[in-house]
C-alpha cells in the first residue's frame, strides 16, 4: 500500500513521459498527414491552400488495384512468415538453454548488417546469373521430368507454387527477380525474425507437460499440437501477425529493389509522389487511403468478435443455468 | 491370473550413466490400489512413465492384461495420468477439460454429456463445469485432473504424487476423497508418493523404491511392522536402530550386545547364530518411558533400562521422548488415552526407566 509508485501523483510521473512521446510523434504527424490531405500542392514542391483538390485526384484507377495487391501480397507474406515462425518457435523453445540462445541470437544476428545491403544481396542471388537463380533453374529442369509421370491436377499444384514451370525452362522465362514471388520471398525473409520472437516468447512461457497430458489422454502428436500448443500460444501469433503484416504493408524498399514492374505497391507510390513528383498531399492522401483500407476491415473484425464472445458467454450462461434447473448441479 | 493384471518383467532404464530403474520386476492385481513409495530421485516416477508410455525402458518388457505394451506410444495406451501440476489444459473449461479423451475417442455427443455430466456429479464439481482451470482452487483442479483421467474408464490410472501441491488439511481431505473414487469406479489405481503416511492409509500394497530397485513390496502394516532392510525401517515411519552382535541364542530369543549399552533381548525372526550382525528396529510407539520400573508379568522377560530424559516434544495426542541410557539416544511416543494432568508428569532429566517386550522389535538386517 505504501509502495511510492502506487500514488496517484507517482502514476502520473512514471505515464507523462509516454504520453509526450506518443502525442509528439504519433498523434502530431498523424494529424499533420490528414491535415495536409486537404491541402493542395504548389509546383515548387510545398503545401499550397486549403483545398480538397488532393482527393479529387485520387481518383486514379489504378489506386484500388494497388491497395488491394498491397493487403494481397502483406497477407501472403504473413501467412507464410507465421507457418514459418510457428514450427521454428516450437523448436526454439524445447531447446536446451545453451542451444536457445545460439539458435535465438543467429535469428536476430541480421539485424547487425544494414537492411539495404541484405535485400541488395538477394538482388545479386536472384539475378540471373546469381546462384539462386542458377539453382532454382536447374531445379525447374530437373522438374521438368521429375514430375512429368505425375496427374496433371499435382503438376499444376506444383507449378502454381513455384517448384515447377509451365513453360519451357529458359533463364528468360523463369526469373524470380522482378516478380511478386522475389517480394514476398524476400520479405519473409526480412520480417520473419518478427514473427518468431513474440511466438517464442509465448511458446517459452507454455507449459510443455500439456503436450504430455493431450498425449496421454489418447492424442495424437498432431492434435495435440494444434489443440493445445497452438492455442496456448495464441496470443504470441497474435502479435506476430501485427508485427508482419504492419511493415509488410508499409514496405517500399524491398518491392523497389526485387518487384520490378510487376510489383508496385503502395508504399513505392508513396515515395513516388512524395519524393519524385514533390506532392506532400498526395502521398498524404495515399497514406490516409492505406491506412483506413487496413484500419476499417480490423476495426469490424474486433467488433465481431468481440460480438462473437459476449454471445458465448450468454451462451454459456444459458447453458449452466439450464443444468442447474435440470438439477444435476443440486448439491450443496 | 488376475495377479498378472499389470507386469514389469525385468524392466531398466538408465539416463547416462544413472540406473533410474535397475531391473525391476512387478505384478500389479486387477483394480488394486498399488503404490510406489521412495524418497526423489529413487526411479519411482520413472517407472510410471514407463507405464504411461513417455519412457521407454532400455531392456525388460511391460504387459497390461496379458498384451506387450512396452513400445505403444502414449495415445495407444488405455492408461491415463493424473499429472502433478495437474496439467490442465488453460484454454479449454473445465467441461472442455474432462470431455477431451471421449471427444478423441469419438463417442457420440449424447454419451459425452452423460459421461461427463456424471463424472462431473461424482467430483461434485457440477457447478463449476464452465469456468476454466485459473478459476479453480487447488483442490478442484486436483478433482478435474482425476476426473479428465478417468472419465473414458482407463484401464489403470497413474497419480503422480497428485497431493503434494495442496495444503495439509486438504491433502487430508482428499486423502479420503480418492479412497472413495478408488472404491467407486473400481480402476487399478498406481499412486506415487514419496509421503509414507499418503501410501500407508490408501494402499493395498505398497511397493517401497530405492536406488532404481524394489526394497520391498507387501501390504502397509508387513512394511510398517516387519521392515525388510534398514532402508524401509527409517523411511517408513520413525524407528530405533540397535546394530549389535547375538551373543547368546535362547529357543526363539537371543541376546544381541549392542556397544555402549547392556544387552538387548529380542524375538530371533530370522534364527540368526551366535557372532552374526544384526541391526534391530523398535519403533518409537513400542518403547515405555515411566518413571517407575515396569512390573512383567510372571515369567515374561523384557528390556528394561535406566535412562535419563532428554528432549520432550508434546504433541496433544501424544508426547515424544528423546532419552539418553548408556551411550545411545533412544525415541519414544506415549499415546495419551487418559487424562493427562492426573499423571505425574515427567519432565527434563528425570531419571526414568525405558522398556519394551522383545517381541516388539524386528531384526531388519543381518549380516555373517
Amino acid at each position: 500500500m505504501n509502495n511510492p509508485l502506487h500514488s496517484k501523483k507517482a502514476e502520473w510521473f512514471v505515464t507523462v513521459p509516454g504520453f509526450v512521446w506518443l502525442a509528439l510523434f504519433f498523434a502530431v504527424p498523424a494529424v499533420i498527414v490528414l491535415a495536409f490531405t486537404f491541402h493542395g500542392h504548389d509546383a515548387s514542391g510545398g503545401v499550397g491552400e486549403w483545398s480538397l483538390s488532393t482527393w479529387k485526384e485520387l481518383v486514379d484507377p489504378d489506386y484500388p488495384a494497388i491497395v488491394w495487391n498491397t493487403i494481397r501480397i502483406s497477407f501472403k507474406i504473413t501467412v507464410w512468415s507465421i507457418l514459418l515462425a510457428i514450427p521454428c518457435a516450437y523448436a526454439i523453445a524445447r531447446m536446451n538453454k545453451k542451444w536457445r540462445a545460439i539458435v535465438a541470437g543467429s535469428i536476430m544476428l541480421p539485424f547487425w548488417t544494414s537492411f539495404v545491403v541484405r535485400v541488395f544481396a538477394w538482388k545479386t542471388m536472384l539475378h540471373p546469373d546469381g546462384w539462386l537463380q542458377s539453382c532454382y533453374l536447374a531445379w525447374l529442369k530437373t522438374s521438368e521430368w521429375l514430375f512429368s509421370w505425375l496427374p496433371s491436377a499435382m503438376q499444376n499444384f506444383f507449378i502454381k507454387i513455384g517448384m515447377a514451370s509451365a513453360e519451357p525452362v529458359s533463364s528468360a522465362t523463369s526469373t524470380i527477380l522482378d516478380s511478386e514471388a522475389a517480394v514476398v520471398l524476400v520479405s519473409v525473409y526480412s520480417f520473419i525474425p518478427f514473427a518468431i520472437m513474440p511466438i517464442y516468447t509465448a511458446a517459452e512461457k507454455f507449459d510443455f507437460s500439456l503436450l504430455e497430458a493431450a498425449r496421454d489422454l489418447g492424442a495424437k502428436n498432431f492434435y495435440a499440437f494444434c489443440r493445445i500448443f497452438l492455442p496456448g500460444v495464441r496470443q504470441g501469433v497474435v502479435s506476430a501477425i501485427l508485427l508482419v503484416f504492419i511493415p509488410a504493408i508499409g514496405s517500399y524498399v524491398i518491392p523497389q529493389m526485387l518487384g520490378g514492374t510487376d510489383c508496385i505497391l503502395i508504399g513505392n507510390k508513396i515515395f513516388m509522389r512524395a519524393i519524385q513528383n514533390r506532392n506532400i498531399p498526395h502521398a498524404s492522401a495515399l497514406a490516409t487511403l492505406m491506412a483506413v483500407s487496413v484500419l476499417l476491415p480490423l476495426g469490424l473484425a474486433i467488433w465481431w468478435k468481440s460480438r462473437q464472445d459476449a454471445r458465448g458467454k450468454r451462451r454459456i450462461e444459458e447453458r449452466s443455468a439450464r443444468f442447474a434447473a435440470s438439477g444435476r448441479g443440486s448439491h450443496a | 491370473m488376475s495377479n498378472d493384471f499389470l507386469v514389469f518383467d525385468h524392466v531398466t532404464k538408465r539416463f547416462g550413466a544413472l540406473t533410474a530403474v535397475d531391473d525391476v520386476s512387478l505384478k500389479i492385481k486387477r483394480g488394486e490400489f498399488f503404490s510406489l513409495l521412495g524418497p526423489s530421485g529413487c526411479g519411482k516416477t520413472t517407472l510410471l512413465r514407463m507405464l504411461g508410455g513417455f519412457e521407454r525402458p532400455d531392456s525388460g518388457r511391460i504387459y497390461l492384461e496379458g498384451s506387450d505394451i512396452t513400445d505403444l506410444p502414449p495415445n495407444q495406451r488405455r492408461v491415463h495420468t493424473v499429472f502433478q501440476n495437474y496439467a490442465l489444459f488453460p484454454t479449454m473449461t473445465v467441461w472442455d477439460n474432462i470431455a477431451f479423451s471421449l471427444k478423441l475417442a469419438k463417442k457420440p455427443k449424447d454419451e459425452i454429456e452423460d459421461r461427463v455430466n456424471d463424472i462431473l456429479e461424482m467430483i461434485q464439481l457440477a457447478d463449476q463445469a464452465w469456468k476454466y482451470p485459473n478459476q479453480l482452487s487447488g483442490g478442484q483442479k486436483q478433482r478435474v485432473a482425476i476426473a479428465r483421467a478417468l472419465v473414458d474408464r482407463p484401464q489403470v490410472l497413474l497419480l503422480d504424487e497428485p497431493l503434494a501441491a495442496l495444503d495439509l488439511k486438504l491433502r487430508q481431505h482428499m486423502l479420503i476423497e480418492l479412497d472413495a473414487i478408488h472404491d467407486q469406479v473400481g480402476i487399478t489405481f498406481i499412486y506415487v508418493t514419496h509421503d509414507q503416511g499418503e501410501a500407508m492409509s490408501l494402499s493395498d500394497r505398497i511397493a517401497v523404491v530405492n536406488m532404481g530397485k524394489i526394497e520391498q513390496l507387501d501390504v502397509p502394516a508387513k512394511i510398517y511392522e516387519a521392515p525388510s532392510s534398514r532402508f524401509v525401517a527409517s523411511f517408513i515411519g520413525d524407528t530405533n536402530f540397535f546394530s549389535g552382535e547375538i551373543v547368546s541364542v535362547d529357543g526363539d530369543y537371543c541376546l544381541i550386545q549392542v556397544d555402549g549399552f547392556p544387552q538387548i533381548k529380542a524375538y530371533n525372526d530370522k534364527q540368526l547364530k551366535v557372532g552374526q550382525r544384526v541391526d534391530l528396529s523398535v519403533r518409537p510407539e513400542k518403547i515405555r518411558v515411566t518413571l517407575s520400573p515396569p512390573q512383567p508379568e510372571k515369567g515374561a522377560s523384557i528390556n528394561v533400562f535406566p535412562s535419563k530424559v532428554g528432549d520432550i516434544v508434546y504433541q496433544g495426542v501424544y508426547t515424544k521422548f528423546w532419552v539418553t541410557s548408556g551411550q545411545l539416544r533412544i525415541q519414544s511416543v506415549k499415546p495419551h488415552s487418559r487424562f493427562l494432568l492426573d499423571q505425574e508428569p515427567i519432565t527434563w532429566n528425570d531419571d526414568v526407566f525405558v522398556w519394551w517386550h522383545p517381541d516388539d522389535g524386528y531384526m531388519v538386517e543381518a549380516s555373517p
